[in-house]
């Protein structure tokens, strides 16, 4: 009886150690297929997509480790508004078409860039091989296991500790909303106040 | 029990070299800006991974706020991007020398 109950916990235990692993690499498939997609891909749109496939790889991954909220907001953050504000502003301007691959004023730098990456990664992963990274220093912001569900915890370090730099993310995006509007207006001649661009050209047409 | 954390830290540090040659190589300004994200996408796994690995919920706040700010900085860059675009048709790295006063 016992026995029976041990083996079969023991088996749980597999069965979790090996999903865990199995959602570990799909997500770093899908990781790596999207990232490589990005880089190498001609189209924008396809850039787009890929990218996509990588914000969904990064959630699969924040899930194995138990960041179910930011899981969600990954995606809904992410996928639902980054990625549609890039693809809306790549049909509006329609750079969907054309990539100016001749025009390439640089030559050493496609080389130079790859083997500063390799030597970046490289640098990273020595680091990480030689360095002793957690210290166990006990927990300032609060502990993330005991009982109490992720989202929870979340909340309450973030409207008790972070409160501050929470309001600061507030007025953040209230800043970037009215630059966006500023910078993306139309600059039209024909309007009261002249934009810097409209006045040149205005003068210019004076002067002819 | 789960992946040991090392696996993530070099899957995240394996991810920001692809985002950063991503950054050098390419000329699109909006490739570009997703090969930030890519970036920015591996140090938040780095620090959800870090969060786990030191049971401190303060690395997934950091997240959060990575998050905030990733999608300011997108707003503010697109919009630099259209409004670059309105004067010189072509979003290109070499075009952004429009910007200068």
């Amino acid at each position: 009886m016992l026995a029976n109950v041990l083996a079969s916990s023991a088996a749980a235990t597999d069965l979790a150690h090996a999903s865990a692993w199995a959602v570990y690499l799909v997500g770093a498939a899908m990781i790596l297929t999207g990232a490589i997609g990005v880089v190498l891909l001609r189209n924008p749109v396809h850039c787009a997509l890929m990218l996509v496939i990588t914000l969904f790889g990064i959630a699969l991954e924040f899930i194995d480790q138990s960041a179910d909220f930011l899981a969600a907001v990954q995606i809904i953050v992410y996928a639902g508004a980054i990625v549609i504000l890039f693809l809306f502003v790549i049909m509006f301007l329609g750079v969907d078409r054309r990539e100016a691959v001749a025009a390439e004023p640089t030559r050493f730098q496609k080389p130079l860039a790859i083997v500063l990456g390799v030597v970046a990664l490289v640098e990273l992963l020595v680091l990480s091989q030689i360095d002793h990274w957690v210290t166990g220093t006990p927990s300032q912001a609060g502990t993330l296991g005991g009982p109490g569900d992720n989202v929870q915890k979340l909340g309450q370090s973030l409207y008790t500790g972070y409160l501050l730099p929470f309001e600061m993310t507030a007025a953040l995006l209230l800043i970037a909303v009215v630059a966006a509007v500023v910078l993306s207006r139309r600059q039209d001649p024909v309007a009261g106040e002249m934009p810097a661009g409209a006045a040149d050209n205005a003068e210019e047409v004076v002067a002819e | 029990m789960s992946v040991p954390g090392a696996w993530y830290l070099g899957l995240a540090a394996i991810l920001f070299g692809i985002g950063g040659v991503g950054l050098l190589v390419r000329r699109n300004v909006l490739v570009m800006f997703m090969c930030v994200e890519l970036m920015l996408n591996s140090v938040n796994l780095t620090f959800v991974t870090f969060a786990r690995l030191l049971n401190d919920v303060g690395g997934q706040v950091a997240v959060f706020f990575v998050l905030v700010v990733a999608a300011a900085e997108v707003v503010v860059g697109l919009a630099i991007i259209v409004a670059m675009f309105r004067r010189r048709a072509a979003a290109t790295a070499d075009d952004i020398h429009v910007l200068k006063g």
